[in-house]
Parts: C-alpha cells; structure tokens; sequence
C-alpha cells in the first residue's frame, strides 16, 4: 500500500517536471487515443448491458436529467434542478434551456418523456428496468418542466437517473442508436470502425463547457501485453482500466506515464450456491470463508491492487463497515467447522468467468480449498454460459464474479437470485430503506444489513475492484475512481 | 467432370460444416438475449428480444429458414450489431484476404529459395542453417512471434504500430499495418514448407531424368531449376492449399494480439456472445474459401505435373 502510494506520488512528480516536447497550442489539439479491453456491442446504452457502451459514450455522448461526477455524487446534468413533493411521490424537473441534440432536435420535455417512457416500456430492451421500476407516468408539464409521479417513494431516483441506462435520447433517432448514436453531449459520433475503434469529435455546439480535446478514438484492444505496448509505443495514451496489473511496475518507474489506482463499485463476490447441499449448513459456508487468505489473492491475483472486503459494500462507501475481522483466514478453523457440519471429503466446482480477476483467483481459491481438505475442480465458463447456467440456472458450487453496479446490497434480499439465504430481518431493512431519506438513519440500517450477510457467510468476501488507470503524463481530467462505469474524458486535456 | 464433382464437394463440405455448426451453437449454454440484456433485465424483455430475433421458433425450422436467405443470397442479420450479416463479413474480408495472402505470399517467397538453395547445397553449412532455420520457425508460436515483433518494432525501435488498422484509405499505413502480423503468421508455413521444398527437390535430384540432365552437360543449378523443381511442384502446391486453411484459423489469434478487425476475431467475439447469424456467416464464407483454394491448388498441381500433362505425355520425360 505504501510503496503505491510512493509509485503514484512518483509518478506525479516525474509527470509535473516532464518537459514538454510540442508548441503547447499545437499539443492542446492533439486527438485522443483511449484504449478499452472490450468492444460495445452496440452504441446505445438504453438497450444493452454491456459495461463498454457506457464506457464509449457516458457523458462523452449522451447526457441524462442528471450525471455522476468523479467523486460519485448526483449532479445536475440536463435538468438544471429539481423538486420532490411532501409526500415523495413526485419529482419534477426543471430543464435547460437551448440545448439540442447531434442531429438537431430540440432537447424538451417531450424528449425526455419519449426516452423515460421508451426505457420502461413492458417488453422494453432496457437492462436496468429496476432503476424505473417506481415510476408511474412520466409527463411534459410545459417544455422545460418534466413531472415524474411515482407508485412509491424512491430516494434514489434522482441517483437511478444518472445512470447510463436513462440517457435522454433524440426521439428522432431512437431506432438506429445502435449505430448511429445521437445524444447532447460535448462530443458528437463520428465513425465506428467496427473491431478496431470508435472516433468522436469536439461537439463545438454543445451548451455547456467545450471539451479539450478536438477528438477521442476509443480504441479496442483485446490482449494485455499488446495494451502494455501499445501504451509503450504511444499509439494509445491511456488506458482508464489497464488489463494487465502485472506489468504495473514496468509503467510505474517510466517517467512518461501516470498509474493511478483508484476504486470502483465491484465487489469481488466467491458466490456459494445456498440452495444446493452441504451449501444450506451455515458451518459449511462459514468453513469457506475460513479457508480464504484475502491477502494472498491480492497479492497473488491483484498484484497488490486490491482492498479486502468482509461483507457487500465498497470501502469508499460511507456506510462501510470493516467485517474482514468476521471471517478471518483460519485453515484449523474451517476444518473443525466442516468436521461439526459432518461434511467429509467435500468435492465441488469453481465456475471461472473469463475476467482475470476471476481466473488468477480462482486457482489461487482453489488451492487454499485444497488446504482445509476441500477438493476444487476449477471450471473457465464464457460469460453467454455462466449467465445461462449459473446466474439463471443456478447450475454451480461456487463461482467468482465481481458485482459492479453501485449499492447493489438489495440482491441479498432477493428470494429468486442466483444466492439467497433468507434472513427475515434483511429483507425487512431493505424495505425500510426505500422510504427512508434521513441520511443518518441510512448508514445505520446498511451497516446493519452488511454485517447480517457477513454473520450468515452468504458469500465469500474476497476484495474490492479496483480502477486501474495508466495514462500519458502530459494528460489530466481523467477519472482516479470509477462510481459508474464510464470512461468520462469531458474534462480530459493535454497539458501546456 | 472435375470441376463438377469439385462443385458437389463444395456444397456438401459448406452443408454439412453449416449444418455442424449450428447445432453446435445450440448446445451451448447462454443465447445472444441473455447476453446483451444481462443480469438485471426483465425476464419478458428478454423474451421479447429472443422472438424479435426469432430464437423462440423451433432449431429445425431456424436452420432451413437461414439456409433459405444463404440461397437466395441473405445471411441473416447479427443479433448483437444489428447490421446484416454480409455487410460485417465484407468489413472484415478486405482485412483478412489480404493478409492470409500476404502471410501464402511471403512463405513461398521464403520457402522456394531456401528450400532449394538447401537441397542443392545437400550437406553443407547453407543447408544445415536453413534446417535449423526451418526447426526454430516450425517451434516458435506465432502469438509468441507476433508479442516480440511488437515490441521490438513498435516499442524499442518505434517504426510500426503496436497493432490496429487504419482502413484501405490509408494506403500503405494499412499495408504497414498487415505486415508484421503477415510476417507472424507465416513463419511456422514457411518452416513446413521449406522442409517440404527441400525434401521434395532432393528427392527429384535422385531421378533418372536428372541424371540424364546432368550428363547432356547442364550444371546442377540448371538441373534443379528446369527439372527437378517442376517434378516436386505438385506435392509443394498441394501444401500451400492445406495451409491456407490453417492460415484462416491462425488468424483468430494473430488477429487478437494485433488488434486487427479481421474476420477471425470477428468469429472469436460471435461465438461468445453467441450471435449465430454471424457465426454462421463467417464459418461459410471461412469454409468456402478454404475448400476453394485447396481445389485451385490442386488443380494447380495437376497442371504443373509434366507427367500428367495431357498434350506431351512422353516429351516431359524424354527432353
């Protein structure tokens, strides 16, 4: 943690006095290159649940009634304020003025009433219809004044609005978002050379602050070394989330680069299938959890770049609670465990998804099983199989996967999910908390529910996500941490 | 009578790897639904897109209706980018066919010369560097290849791109961009090829007519050249034509580490997201054209061996 935090101090330094090779107005100008691991399916993140079409175009392209900043706080985004009534049943929207999308329609509340009504209509390719699912209508009071009535209080909604998946889109393109995007963001869509990388320009007709650079190409590549060259050879100048944290150090001691390690909403979950047998006995789940060294897989799997966790919450959360302490590493006591539940030569599986995280821990997991007696047969799964077989399925043993949509603790409380230990006083905080604004009160019922989860061993704790960043030194604006799953270069320059 | 029966191969090959293929799709878990719409969504979104996509019809009646559109020249339309299917392939072709040629094109450029060079020099030290030459690029992976050129080229010396492709337009930055990755590809076909050359000449140099040719008074060289090579071309054309397929499949990979949108990678990223229009299509088009090739070569073959040509039956022999 220190020698990090030493590297990153370095780092900074050495980026502060790098001389600057190019006419400072010139290199202002300069495009660009941002390198992503993934390709987007598509180009419209109403209607799809891959984690790269935000990645391409949140903020950059589309912009919702409100945004999430780099610190993870809801701002204000195309509506320029809003109300909630007395009895939290109806927000309303005041909208900005002027503003009009890529292909020249207008921005008014029609525009949103189209988009929110299109996202949660029955049958609709939403991924997210949770984020809706308290809305009743959606109506256009006058054109800047959007009015959302809601079937039951939401806390969350102005949050749930700023999500990727509520972008207001141009009703007058809607049909062909998904390759021809069109939203009101400081970048317009340009071309998308499909396997190789997708280009936007500067939208110099935006309404609020120019972007910096004249032009971003995201480009997409796929093996971690060739990332570690490519930002070697300078053909990409950052990458927001670098896919090889082995070769960190290699980018650490070069002046020329800044790594950054930042957090992100991920928790790294070993899901044990509850329903199935020895799973149900508490002991046996508990002996897991035992068996689990968290700092060998931070070292061995994250290179040093994670942070344990002890129950579902991140670290940076203010509601977090340290519970490493409830599940300590301790062989002895997950044999005597698994000797009480009378579980004796336990075989299972480990379903691996193909995220590296997953593989290099899951072999590492698999090894400390081995230690307490627990013999683990390590089985790589695509992701079109583990979300067939195990997340709907429920086909599994365990399984590693890190759950990266933000304060996502109410999938413990769900009867049908892919793990469930039914906890009556769980449940029943997760409905406090839908009605409950105090912010106080908040903490201390999400306190509550993360140490009932971490009590009953629902899952193996393993770490937080982090957000690794490498990018050149001459760059700044980009994100350190990652509260959404966005690649947000708005405020993105080359320094003069 | 050849041409006709290759035609019916053609089609039978293509039907039954179609056929092969799809239901293959089929027993993998997961459909492209799931995979787009992920964890969160609606059970009856998911339904929704499944029969907008018409994967809830029944698989027997999906495989003739997509065997119907390839008839009639539609490929279907690819559930994950929502463009047609033919429109992807040809976006990726004008990637891959040239650089599968280009990897064809520099093995036999490497492995004519040595392979011959070596047979002539039987023995001697040129031969044995070029066996142990052909040893090294027959063992090396090319993904391991393709790492060190990268680095090499774009990172210590900086003369290449570390990957991508910048489109036709560019002209010779997209040539630029194809070659180390050719290079890549092609070093374990030329090893195999230089073998077969040199063994296939050495072979030839054995013959009487070589012989023959040698004591009417023509140096070694000219021997090799104008006699045994011609003999051993059949063996050699037929090789290229079986590469050519494992050039296709090669691709997927070298594709991948040099970030080319090729048709390889395009297949790699159908089948995990389970786009079976595209997987289809591409597998097609793959097949045809391996089949293809391999019957041009053959065909080559059959026209380079002077004891099969038709016209001079005896006179390739006497001369």
């Amino acid at each position: 943690m220190l020698s990090r935090d030493l590297f990153a101090a370095l780092a900074l330094t050495a980026a502060v006095f790098t001389p600057t090779l190019v006419a400072s107005a010139h290199a202002a100008e300069r495009p660009l290159v941002v390198g992503m691991a993934l390709e987007p399916p598509h180009l419209d993140p109403t209607a799809g649940a891959a984690a790269a079409i935000d990645e391409v175009l949140y903020a950059n392209v589309y912009e919702g009634l409100t945004r999430i900043a780099s610190d993870g706080t809801v701002v204000p985004g195309l509506a320029m304020d809003w109300s909630v009534s007395e009895d939290g049943l109806s927000y309303t929207f005041n909208l900005r003025e002027g503003v009009t999308f890529h292909d020249g329609t207008p921005f008014d509340a029609d525009a949103v009433v189209f988009t929110l009504d299109r996202a949660r209509a029955d049958g609709a390719e939403n991924a997210q219809p949770q984020l809706f699912a308290a809305i009743d209508k959606v109506t256009a009071v006058d054109p800047t004044t959007v009015r959302i009535d809601l079937t039951q209080e939401d806390g969350d909604l102005a949050y749930s609005l700023a999500w990727g998946d509520a972008v207001i889109v141009s009703p007058s393109a809607a049909e062909t978002l998904k390759s021809a995007p069109v939203g009101t963001g400081p970048f317009t869509f340009d071309t998308w050379r499909r396997g190789d990388r997708v280009i936007l320009s500067r939208n110099d007709a935006y309404w609020g602050e120019q972007a910096n650079v004249p032009q971003v190409e995201f480009a997409f590549v796929s093996d971690p070394t060739v990332a570690l060259a490519a930002i070697l050879a300078g053909d990409v100048h950052a990458f927001p989330n670098f896919p090889a944290p082995e070769t960190l150090p290699v980018l650490e001691a070069d002046d020329r680069f800044n790594v950054a390690v930042g957090t992100t909403e991920g928790e790294t979950i070993l899901a044990i299938n509850s329903a199935s047998e020895p799973f149900d006995d508490v002991r046996v789940r508990k002996a897991i959890a035992a068996a689990i060294d968290r700092q060998a897989l931070v070292d061995g799997a994250m290179y040093g770049t994670a942070t344990p966790i002890g129950s579902h919450m991140p670290p940076h959360a203010p509601s977090y609670v340290d519970l490493t302490g409830l599940s300590p590493h301790d062989p002895e006591a997950a044999r005597a465990l698994l000797a009480e539940a009378g579980v004796e030569d336990l075989r299972l599986s480990i379903a691996l998804p193909p995220p590296a995280y997953a593989r290099r821990s899951g072999e590492i997991i698999a090894a400390q099983l081995r230690e307490v007696g627990i013999d683990a047969e390590i089985v790589p799964v695509e992701w079109a199989e583990w979300l067939a077989r195990i997340f709907r399925g429920k086909e599994y043993d365990l399984t590693i996967v890190a759950h990266t949509e933000p304060n996502d603790i109410g999938i413990y409380a769900r009867p049908d999910y892919y793990f469930h230990v039914p906890n009556e006083r769980f449940t029943a905080i997760m409905a406090e908390l839908d009605k409950v604004a105090d912010p106080d009160t908040r903490i201390t019922l999400l306190k509550e529910a993360q140490t009932i989860i971490a009590e009953n061993a629902v899952n193996g704790f393993l770490f937080q996500l982090p957000k690794v960043g490498v990018w050149d030194a001459r760059l700044d604006g980009f994100w350190e941490n990652a509260p959404i799953q966005a690649n947000d270069v708005t405020g993105v320059r080359w320094q003069e | 009578m050849t041409a006709l029966s290759r035609l019916f191969q053609l089609v039978v090959t293509l039907l039954a790897a179609s056929f092969l293929i799809f239901f293959a799709m089929q027993v993998l878990p997961g459909d492209p639904a799931d995979v787009l719409l992920g964890q969160n969504a609606d059970p009856e979104a998911v339904a929704a897109l499944r029969a907008e996509l018409g994967l809830d019809r029944a698989i027997p009646i999906r495989f003739v209706d997509w065997l119907g559109g390839v008839l009639t020249g539609d490929l279907g339309v690819s559930a994950t980018y929502d463009v047609p299917v033919a429109h992807l392939i040809a976006e990726r072709a004008v990637v891959s066919l040239p650089l599968a040629a280009l990897a064809v094109g520099l093995a036999i450029v490497i492995a004519l010369p040595a392979g011959v060079g070596a047979a002539i020099a039987r023995g001697r030290p040129v031969d044995r560097v070029v066996v142990a030459g052909a040893l090294v690029g027959l063992s090396v992976p090319n993904v391991w290849l393709g790492l060190i050129l990268i680095f090499v080229f774009a990172v210590a010396l900086g003369v290449a791109p570390a990957g991508g492709f910048p489109g036709w337009d560019q002209g010779f930055g997209a040539f630029g961009a194809l070659l180390m990755p050719a290079v890549a590809l092609a070093a374990p076909q030329a090893a195999i090829l230089t073998r077969l050359v040199r063994a296939a000449v050495l072979e030839a140099l054995d013959e009487d007519y070589v012989t023959l040719a040698r004591a009417k008074g023509r140096s070694r060289r000219a021997a090799v050249w104008r006699h045994a090579l011609p003999n051993a071309l059949p063996p050699i054309l037929t090789l290229i034509g079986l590469q050519f397929g494992f050039l296709v499949a090669g691709g997927v990979i070298i594709e991948t580490v040099f970030s080319l949108p090729g048709l390889g990678r395009l297949l790699f990223q159908a089948v995990a997201q389970r786009d079976l229009m595209v997987v289809q299509g591409v597998v097609l088009v793959l097949v045809s054209m391996v089949v293809i090739v391999n019957a041009a070569m053959d065909g080559l073959a059959l026209l380079s061996d002077p004891r099969q040509r038709a016209d001079r039956p005896k006179a390739a022999r006497a001369s």
